[in-house]
């Protein structure tokens, strides 16, 4: 019988540059086929949130674990059920569509490897564009190869930084519609950042926002609006953003 | 930790499809050792035909440029791949995934394995075909040699990775010539006895000064310290450790000061 645990623990996380707080212990969890969007302004701490977890940035205090691995003592058991997109982190544009696919399935020691990069490339449209340089493809076409690389190994907790961020609105619309599919599948989890407020409601069944590294508002975000007298969620974004003070911690 | 072969396979075919659609990285991996085999090939031929110092010591220049060509490239082997994940800006997929450290610095290896060891092989061709020279001569001694200086260049190759990560890629310029600052300590072209005492006691702890003074000794003597080269291979396993040890530490400083997550051209000094 699986665990009932979360997927992803964030646990009184904090990290701090000298002087300067990033993010302030913050805390909260993301659970099996649930969807989080981390919000907030630029600098808010979100993409060091991210970071942190992918184990490339070390926190100064507080622990994360994804399903129960502590990032940072079993780093390779932890990573090795998270993938990760982001719009920073393209694939090298020297090899192929293919050759990125099968290099990174290699490292996630993905089984199957040839069926599996057959089935990403034809659910996010690469097929045409197996044997191109990643280089050579389009914005749009590299962020669905970064989204086809962080879905190659099935992770259980994907972490997505602002991953519809180049694409046009229909293929933002079938990514949306991909990677909610896959929140739904067996266990997996999904921690989203995006400053798209209008996908953030139609996708994500949570919101966190972050405001200077720690987390002003939680909930659901058909709902948080009302609660805060504010008629969208890109409202109360904006008023998270610009009067922090102004809201308050559920 | 256990060493996952596919994740350090990984590593090594993606420097194979690298090679294999760029012929500018295949040219590199023989033209440098193409021209200094016909570059001192003929000063060889030159020193030889003009009479100067002894013959022995002429016949071993060849050699020793052979010798220190390959240290090179294997240097190049670790910090080339390397490069090309600083270029391609691939350091946070690389590093944000389940490749352990050593996985990662295992692959460059057996890039390293793989074009310095076509390096050597097109060395040894030319200074047979066009020169008549065969470092073969030195037989089952040559074994020994490419051992310790192979080490050496996969020592300096993790250093210049190390250096890299914990300055940026604007220190790419300062990698390159790391081989040419031990080349006048180990005596590449000259007896180490030459040089003034404070360089010949760095010479003593600098693995490949025995490769090149054990060459010489054998090339001119016939004779060798088997103790010396054993010291030198010791020499040579202990800075590998050490040079891996350095690395480790620098990523898990760029781990904590964030120079992973935000690396890419540029972004910090």
């Amino acid at each position: 019988m699986r665990s009932m645990r979360p997927v992803l623990e964030i646990k009184n996380v904090r990290k701090e540059y000298g002087d300067v707080v990033a993010v302030g212990g913050v805390s909260f969890s993301v659970g099996r086929n649930e969807i989080v969007a981390l919000l907030g302004p630029n600098g808010a701490g979100k993409t060091t949130l991210i970071n942190m977890a992918l184990a490339v940035l070390a926190p100064t205090s507080g622990t994360i674990m994804i399903e129960g691995h502590d990032v940072e003592k079993e780093r390779r058991t932890a990573l090795s059920r998270t993938n990760f997109a982001t719009v920073y982190a393209q694939l090298p544009g020297n090899l192929t569509v293919r050759q990125n696919l099968y290099i990174f399935g290699l490292i996630y020691d993905v089984p199957e490897l040839s069926k599996r990069i057959e089935e990403v490339m034809t659910e996010f449209d690469l097929v045409k564009f197996a044997d191109t340089k990643a280089g050579l493809l389009s914005s749009g076409e590299q962020t669905r190869l970064s989204l086809g690389k962080a879905m190659l190994n099935e992770p259980r907790l994907l972490l997505l930084d602002e991953p519809t961020a180049s694409l046009d609105p229909s293929t933002a619309r079938t990514v949306r519609e991909l990677i909610r599919d896959y929140g739904k599948k067996d266990g997996a989890a999904i921690l989203w950042t995006s400053h798209n407020m209008f996908e953030v409601e139609a996708v994500c069944d949570r919101v966190l926002f972050l405001s200077k590294g720690t987390i002003l508002l939680e909930g659901d975000p058909k709902k948080l609006p009302q609660e805060h007298g504010v008629p969208n969620l890109e409202e109360l974004f904006i008023k998270v953003a610009r009067e922090p003070l102004s809201v308050t911690v559920e | 930790m256990s060493m996952d072969l596919r994740r350090v396979y990984a590593i090594f075919i993606r420097y194979v499809y690298l090679v294999r659609t760029n012929a500018q990285r295949l040219v590199q991996i023989f033209v440098w050792v193409t021209f200094d085999i016909i570059l001192w090939g003929f000063i060889t031929k030159y020193l030889g035909g003009a009479d100067v110092g002894n013959a022995g010591f002429v016949s071993t220049l060849l050699g020793s440029i052979i010798l220190w060509d390959f240290l090179s490239r294997a240097m190049q082997g670790v910090s080339t791949p390397f490069l090309e994940d600083v270029w391609a800006r691939n350091l946070l997929n690389i590093f944000a995934s389940p490749l352990s450290v050593g996985e990662y610095l295992a692959g460059l290896v057996s890039v390293s394995i793989a074009t310095s060891a076509v390096g050597i092989a097109v060395m040894f061709a030319l200074a047979y075909v066009l020169f008549g020279y065969s470092i073969l001569n030195l037989g089952l001694l040559l074994l020994p040699f490419i051992c310790i200086l192979f080490l050496t260049g996969i020592t300096l190759g993790v250093l210049a990775a190390a250096i890299l990560l914990r300055l940026g890629p604007s220190a790419e310029w300062f990698i390159w010539p790391l081989p040419m600052i031990l080349s006048p300590f180990v005596g590449v072209f000259y007896p180490v006895t030459i040089l003034p005492q404070w360089m010949q006691l760095i010479a003593r702890v600098l693995p490949p000064s025995y490769v090149f003074e054990g060459m010489r000794a054998a090339l001119m003597t016939g004779t060798f310290s088997a103790a010396a080269l054993a010291a030198g291979f010791a020499l040579a396993c202990l800075y590998l450790a050490l040079a891996y040890v350095i690395f480790v530490r620098t990523y898990r400083q760029a781990v904590r000061s964030g120079a992973i997550a935000r690396y890419s051209a540029e972004s910090f000094s």
